[in-house]
């Protein structure tokens, strides 16, 4: 369970260009189920989202993660909670790549190496070895489909190719949390469709699902268990449903 | 295989091979003993003085019995008339010598 | 351990497929690197080995050599002066030395005459050094002309040619009694080249040079400390033709090297953001940069010193052979004796593969240091 309680982000505190993304934010994100973040661009998802995946700290108000699923952290930190927004750097790491997977708009694949190295990339620094992961990759492929461009580059890939491949490389290090960011802004609708499919399996399977978008494709899904509506940094409605 | 082990091997070898230069420089040298012997032999009968490297000027050819202006001829700014004479000057210490 | 050996190796396997994507450029910066630690370190090789060899074969090099000079040149020294400097207090024998330089025209080289006492050839007969005999096409009972200074020709006999091994010392000799050599260059009986002298304590040598020069101040005492002293720094590298083609490749290889190691990319910084957003540390992304450096000049490190190794103990250098002969005929053929310094390996490798290890990481370190989040919003 993710628990957000009054966080607020501004960037460039103290200078003239100051501006507040984040106000007040208070959430409760459930685990195994799927939230979608909507709202209009400049809303705040993004930065919301980079909050709670452990890439950028609040400028005040806390977060926590609960849970059997978080790994990465010190071992005895707490009983099952912590408390990201105190953690060093270090920890913080070691958090985004043990229990989070991050799907972008962009793919963020590296040009030039094989799709089997793109999925193994987050499990490189964890020093895991090369077999077990490359199996774990060649699975998560077949999963998706691609395992026959396993072999290729990846900018040969088309768009929907590239997103599963994405999507394969986000589950390599077996998170409990997926956190994407506009994750159909590159794709057709059929494609759309195919990347809920894929999101309900898994959610089928356990995980903790984030989703910000705003194509109704994603936020009026069936399989999305709440939406949370966001507009110049706030929530709206007050929080989540269940 | 995985390309670092490609690496790690090819840098092994390579590694290996250098050692084992530098193993057969040091042990393996009954030959060129030999060839010592015989030059150091030929020097102490003739009394040499010098290593013959550059046969085209007497001071290159003895650097050592040379004196410091002959390089240069009869001026010291005069160019230099053979390559060599680049390599091989002689010693600087003369300079300053009594 | 085994952990922290996995990431290393999962690092450098990306490193490796990093650098594969850029092949071409890649290589051909590989090669230079090569070719420039190889030309630094067959350089190194071969002078160290050369002044070991000097060191060691010049030991039996007379204690002290006398010359005689006027108005600044050296000339013939009186045969009258060994009996004075032999009766000097520590002085165990003077020998006269007769030799000089014989230009041969007919085959345009220099060759060193030598007066031999010990086993001195017969009146007529001559030793010559393997590269003599290469040059002039002579061998063992072969007539050798030689024309002596009053225009005569002088027909002597090629007693034996001296082994090939000792070509480093003895390959332009021609190795001839003294009578002989006098005739040929019409030097009177009273003068000789220059003397030898033995010492019985080796110590008071630069006390006797001092006395020496006192008693006949037109001598010159040449030491043997400094006949040896001149071997170490027979290599001067004052713009040695070599030297000015190495400063070149080195000098562009720099630039090269600095510019392709330190342009960091846009596509590079992207890159970098991209490792960073899906869990990489700084010290991960560091990591991976060290070790594409480490992967080419450890590499070009290996390859050009093993290369330069074989090309100056095995091949004797011939790669050299054009700038080393310069305008000499006679050019001696010697293997040298392996000879390497440690010390010189340990330098060579800090001053190549060091500074480029560097270069690749410090212009990363910046771009590594970016919040994860930046990749969100590229
Ligand atoms: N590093 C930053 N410095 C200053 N302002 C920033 C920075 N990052 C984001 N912002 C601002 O914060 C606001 C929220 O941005 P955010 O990316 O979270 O919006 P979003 O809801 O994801 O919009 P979109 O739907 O277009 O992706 C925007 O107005 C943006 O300009
Ligand atoms: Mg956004």
């Amino acid at each position: 369970m993710i628990e957000l309680l009054r966080v607020t982000k501004s960037f460039h505190p103290g200078k003239s260009n100051q501006f507040t993304a984040l106000q007040d934010v208070s959430l409760t994100v459930e685990p195994a189920r799927v939230t979608a973040l909507k709202g209009p661009s400049g809303s705040g998802k993004t930065t919301l989202l980079t909050l709670i995946g452990c890439m950028a700290r609040p400028t005040s108000g806390r977060i926590l993660l609960r849970g059997a699923g978080i790994r990465g952290i010190p071992a005895g930190a707490g009983n099952g909670e912590v408390e990201i927004t105190g953690l060093p750097e270090r920890f913080l790491t070691g958090i985004r790549r043990e229990t989070f997977g991050f799907i972008f708009q962009h793919f963020n694949l590296v040009k030039g190496i094989t799709v089997l190295e793109n999925v193994m990339l987050p499990a490189y620094p964890t020093g895991e070895r090369c077999g077990a992961v490359s199996q774990r990759a060649m699975e998560l492929l077949a999963l998706f489909n691609v395992a026959r461009h396993a072999a290729s580059r990846v900018d040969r890939l088309s768009g929907g190719e590239a997103q599963r491949v994405a999507i394969a490389r986000s589950l390599i290090n077996r998170p409990s949390i997926i956190v994407a960011d506009e994750p159909t802004a590159h794709l057709d609708t059929r494609l759309s469709r195919e990347f809920m499919q894929i999101v309900r399996s898994l959610k089928a399977e356990g995980k903790t699902i984030l989703v910000a978008s705003h194509d109704p494709i994603v936020y009026d899904s069936p399989f999305v268990d709440s939406v949370v509506e966001m507009r110049d940094g706030r929530i709206l409605g007050g929080g989540a449903t269940p | 295989m995985r390309k670092s082990t490609v690496f790690v091997l090819v840098t092994a070898a390579n590694a290996i091979l250098l050692s084992i230069f530098l193993l057969h420089g040091k042990y393996d040298r009954g030959e060129a003993a030999a060839a010592r012997s015989a030059s150091a032999e030929i020097v102490r009968k003739l009394r040499l003085t010098d290593l013959c490297l550059f046969t085209e000027a007497r001071y290159t050819r003895h650097p050592s019995m040379t004196d410091f202006q002959s390089p240069f001829q009869d001026h010291p700014l005069a160019l230099e008339h053979f390559p060599s004479g680049a390599l091989v000057t002689p010693p600087g210490f003369r300079r300053e010598g009594p | 351990m085994n952990r922290t050996v996995e990431r290393h190796r999962n690092i450098l396997d990306f490193a490796l497929s990093s650098l594969l994507r850029r092949k071409g450029k890649n290589l051909s910066l590989w090669v230079v690197y090569t070719i420039v630690v190889f030309l630094i370190a067959a350089i190194v090789f071969y002078t160290h080995a050369l002044k070991r060899e000097a060191a060691l074969v010049l030991q039996g090099a007379p204690d002290m050599v006398v010359q005689k000079m006027v108005a600044g040149r050296q000339d013939l020294v009186p045969v009258a002066y060994a009996g004075k400097i032999a009766a000097l207090r520590g002085v165990s024998s003077v020998r006269p030395r007769c030799w000089g330089y014989y230009f041969d025209p007919i085959s345009g080289a220099n060759y060193t005459l030598v007066a031999s006492e010990s086993p001195s050839p017969a009146p007529g007969a001559v030793d010559i050094g393997s590269g003599v005999a290469r040059v002039l096409r002579v061998g063992r009972g072969d007539l050798l002309p030689i024309r002596s200074s009053s225009g005569a020709p002088m027909l002597l006999t090629v007693r034996k040619v001296l082994p090939c091994v000792s070509e480093l010392v003895a390959a332009d000799l021609i190795v001839m009694s003294e009578g002989d050599l006098r005739d040929l260059f019409r030097i009177p009986r009273d003068l000789a080249t220059d003397l030898a002298v033995t010492v019985a304590n080796s110590d008071e040598l630069a006390t006797l040079a001092v006395k020496i020069s006192q008693r006949f101040p037109d001598s010159r005492p040449i030491l043997k400390s400094e006949i040896l002293r001149t071997y170490d720094s027979i290599f001067d590298w004052r713009g040695g033709m070599m030297v000015v083609v190495l400063a070149v490749a080195v000098l562009s290889f720099v630039i090269f090297a600095w510019d392709k190691a330190t342009g960091l990319s846009a596509e590079e910084r992207k890159e970098i953001g991209i490792l960073k957003s899906v869990g990489w540390e700084t010290g991960d992304v560091l990591l991976l940069k060290f070790w594409e450096g480490a992967v080419i000049s450890l590499s070009a490190f290996l390859c050009g010193v093993v290369l330069a190794y074989f090309q100056v103990f095995f091949l004797s250098a011939s790669l050299f052979e054009p700038a080393l002969k310069g305008w000499a005929v006679l050019y001696p053929r010697f293997r040298l004796v392996p000879e390497v310094d440690p010390y010189q390996l340990v330098v060579l490798f800090f001053l190549t593969v060091v500074p480029y290890t560097i270069a690749t990481i410090v212009p990363s370190w910046r771009a590594a240091t970016v919040d994860p989040d930046a990749a969100m919003r590229s």
